[in-house]
């Protein structure tokens, strides 16, 4: 008999939950890898603020600022970044239609549907920024 | 309605955040970054850009977007941590870290903009 | 194939020991057995003494779910088969205390069911002479997905967050509480904002959505909270931008 045992008042039991729980499995790991992208989103938001800023403080600024990012450095850092960015945006458009149900005409809009509107958009976004740029 | 939780707020910057992110941020950052250091695309003209970024509905634009994705991160980076490292008794600190540090890029993005 | 297979049963027996550990079993593999038939062929031939719930062995009560392999299941819904080569590691569901070897104490999620008032509520009940209540097809559609929950908690044990923070209401509540929200003869949505709309209601969920991949029932708890946190909003920014608008109490 277990001498810690309480007769009439058992202890249940509850394991201590590892600190490194989304180890365990590859779908907690890849939570974990989707939940980080969001670094990569205020990385980016902060680089483009300092390209905002040295637009602002004239062509030598901005000069400076081209040749810091042509750095290999600085370059490759930007690809990982980038790559973060393309992770984040899957799985942002992946999960969508779970969260966005919309009825039309009495039936639910299937999620293919949905993913498809999702997409189109991301394509018809990117080519005008691509399009916008290349025209400047 | 008492005790009613702020999340749905912050939830909403985050979300938002996180739409216009995924909308914009991957060309984006292809095209600035890769694409223009990589000579694949023409850098834009100096001039050009003061002309574009000038322009009030683009600052007003580029504050909204860095403001929403700074918010973005601050929320979903807070229960990363929260959950990923077990740290949700720091909450007071990290919450501070987290929206304060969003708060103080809105600020500086604002103020940037502003004086543009 | 073997003529058996091992199975590697997470045995908790605090008049015995007051830490779990494992014990080895060998049973008879046949091809068209279930994880629940090798329990029962542990329970009636080899010890008696192993504790575990189940009852109706066709996947529509949710009283068998373990943990086997790591992965949260229905015992009696598992071919024995899809989990070789052994041994076989069977463990009680995770999140919830365990009371003896694979039985878990599920008074939490009782507590948080009962909370969130999964009823139909109305401001006044239809009196029996008008009749019943009536509803279309797509009335029906509307909530359908979230009515075929059979409470087994293996969403529970695959939420990362349920573990790491008991208070936290679960994707099968949550799940629960939206198929009245959705339901056309439902008009209690406004009662159960409160309780949902907490830090440990829907805004503890991350959006793992590992509750809706191990759901047996496709319930898909995770769409139902994402879909009430964006209701959650909706109604947060007009209670804040049009305050005389607000829904009597």
């Amino acid at each position: 008999m277990n001498p810690e045992y309480r007769l009439h008042h058992p202890k249940w039991y509850r394991r201590k939950v590892p600190i490194f729980w989304w180890l365990s499995k590859w779908s907690y790991m890849k939570f974990i890898l989707r939940e980080l992208t969001s670094l990569a989103v205020v990385y980016a938001a902060v680089l483009l603020l300092l390209q905002v800023v040295a637009v602002s403080r004239g062509e030598e600024a901005y000069a400076n600022f081209l040749a810091f990012l042509e750095r290999p450095g600085v370059l490759a850092a930007n690809i990982l970044i980038i790559l973060g960015l393309l992770f984040h945006a899957v799985t942002w458009f992946n999960l969508a239609p779970q969260a966005l149900v919309l009825r039309l005409l009495g039936r639910r809009i299937p999620d293919r549907v949905v993913l498809l509107a999702h997409y189109l958009g991301w394509l018809t976004v990117s080519a005008l920024i691509f399009g916008g740029l290349a025209r400047l | 309605m008492k005790g009613r939780s702020i999340e749905p707020f912050f939830w909403s910057l985050f979300s938002s955040g996180g739409m216009l992110a995924a909308l914009v941020l991957p060309a984006l950052a292809l095209a600035l970054w890769v694409a223009i250091p990589l000579g694949w695309l023409q850098a834009p003209s100096h001039q050009n850009l003061v002309t574009l970024i000038g322009h009030p509905v683009t600052r007003f634009c580029l504050f909204g977007f860095i403001a929403l994705a700074s918010f973005h991160w601050g929320h979903r980076f807070r229960f990363t941590l929260y959950d990923g490292l077990q740290l949700k008794h720091l909450f007071g600190l990290i919450a501070t870290i987290c929206y304060g540090g969003a708060t103080i890029l809105t600020a500086v993005a604002a103020y940037v903009l502003w004086m543009f | 194939m073997a003529d058996t297979v091992a199975i590697e049963v997470r045995r908790y027996r605090p008049e015995e020991k007051s830490e779990p550990y494992w014990q080895r079993y060998e049973v008879p593999f046949r091809e068209e057995w279930m994880i629940l038939d090798a329990l029962n062929y542990i329970k009636d031939n080899l010890d008696g003494s192993l504790s575990y719930r189940w009852a109706c062995r066709m996947g529509v009560c949710g009283s068998c779910g373990m943990m086997v392999g790591g992965e949260p299941i229905l015992t009696c819904a598992s071919y024995l088969a899809d989990h070789l080569p052994g041994p076989i590691r069977i463990e009680p569901l995770r999140g919830f205390p365990v009371v003896r070897d694979l039985v878990n104490n599920l008074d939490d999620f009782m507590d948080k069911l009962t909370a969130v008032k999964p009823w139909i509520v109305r401001e006044e009940e239809k009196p029996l002479s008008e009749g019943e209540y009536l509803q279309t097809p797509e009335e029906l559609d509307a909530y359908k997905q979230y009515s075929m929950c059979i409470n087994c908690m293996l969403c529970y044990a695959a939420c990362p967050i349920y573990e790491l923070e008991p208070a936290f209401i679960g994707p099968a509540a949550i799940a629960l509480a939206q198929r009245y929200n959705f339901d056309s003869r439902d008009q209690g949505a406004d009662e159960r904002m409160d309780h949902l709309s907490r830090d440990e209601g829907i805004w503890a969920c991350t959006f793992v959505g590992e509750c809706s991949v191990v759901c047996p029932k496709d319930v898909d708890p995770a769409g139902a909270i994402q879909r009430y946190k964006v209701k959650a909003m909706t109604q947060w920014y007009k209670s804040m931008l049009l305050p005389w608008g607000e829904p009597k109490r």
